[in-house]
């Protein structure tokens, strides 16, 4: 099964909705609830960076028993030095994200931590695409 | 300790699901970053914040906590309250500082989430 959504720039009164779509899913699925609570992590942070980083960009999910593969794909302006962006506490978030409680420099390091394989392409005014893969009894927390 | 109690012992008001403070919690993270809260991991079943804005039910409802609480007098707005009641997230608001509420709530057994 496969579903995909769209995630808007900026927008702070809908961001959230997308992860919470998936999360859902994945419950109506009978997916394991500590892969569900990986999963819920992982696709909110996600979907954050694109409305705080990127203005908005796509989310496809593809759900099988073995794995959940999660696509983050936007046309944002990229990250110029992805290991600085992976450090925990290193953040470019604007004055507005930081004011809702975001731009803790967290996301990235927790993505990786929480999910079971990471995949992240990005190249400076392409964009950047994440692919994130959670498997039931995968990495537990 | 049940939502009833915790509301008692902070001299809490109820803003959104009062039918829910009969449930139980076992569990608390405290942060007025929603990134800290993420970074956290563990399982809270409530979320005490002075941060008020829709982002911390969202956070509440991706993370399964079912109440939150708003320290320092701080008042949710329609928004807040509005989403909540849609998500079935119990809100409190305290007059109490984050320090105190956080204080009180673990002398009384509410452990920290992990
Ligand atoms: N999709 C993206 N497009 C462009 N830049 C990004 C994107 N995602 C992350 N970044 C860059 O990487 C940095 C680190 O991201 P990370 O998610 O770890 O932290 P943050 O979003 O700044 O804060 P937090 O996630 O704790 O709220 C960001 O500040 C930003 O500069
Ligand atoms: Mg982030």
């Amino acid at each position: 099964m496969v579903r995909e959504y769209t995630v808007y720039g900026n927008d702070f009164v809908r961001a959230g909705e997308v992860s919470g779509k998936i999360k859902t899913i994945l419950k109506g699925l009978g997916y394991p609830p500590e892969m569900i609570r990986r999963a819920a992590i992982t696709t909110y942070e996600a979907e954050m960076n694109m409305v705080i980083h990127a203005d908005g960009g796509r989310v496809r999910a593809s759900f099988s028993p073995e794995e959940v593969v999660l696509v983050f794909a936007d046309q944002g302006p990229g990250i110029a030095d992805l290991n600085l962006a992976m450090q925990a506490g290193w953040s470019t978030a604007s004055e507005t994200a930081r004011q809702l409680g975001f731009g803790g420099g967290m996301g990235l390091p927790n993505i990786r931590r929480y999910s079971d394989a990471l995949d992240i392409d990005t190249k400076v005014g392409t964009g950047t695409t994440l692919t994130i893969t959670i498997r039931p009894g995968g990495r537990n927390l | 300790m049940k939502i009833l109690e915790m509301r008692e012992l902070l001299a809490a008001r109820t803003y959104a699901c009062p039918d829910r403070t009969r449930e139980d919690v076992a569990a608390a993270a405290a942060s007025d970053m929603l990134s800290d809260v993420l970074a956290m991991g563990g399982a809270p079943d409530v979320l005490i914040t002075g941060l008020l804005n829709p982002q911390v039910i969202r956070t509440a409802v991706l993370m399964d906590a079912r109440c939150v609480v708003f320290v320092r007098g701080k008042v949710p707005g329609p928004a807040i309250v509005e989403l909540a009641e849609e998500s079935g997230v119990c809100v409190l608001g305290t007059d109490m500082p984050m320090y105190q509420v956080c204080g009180v709530l673990h002398a009384h057994g509410l452990a920290a989430a992990r």
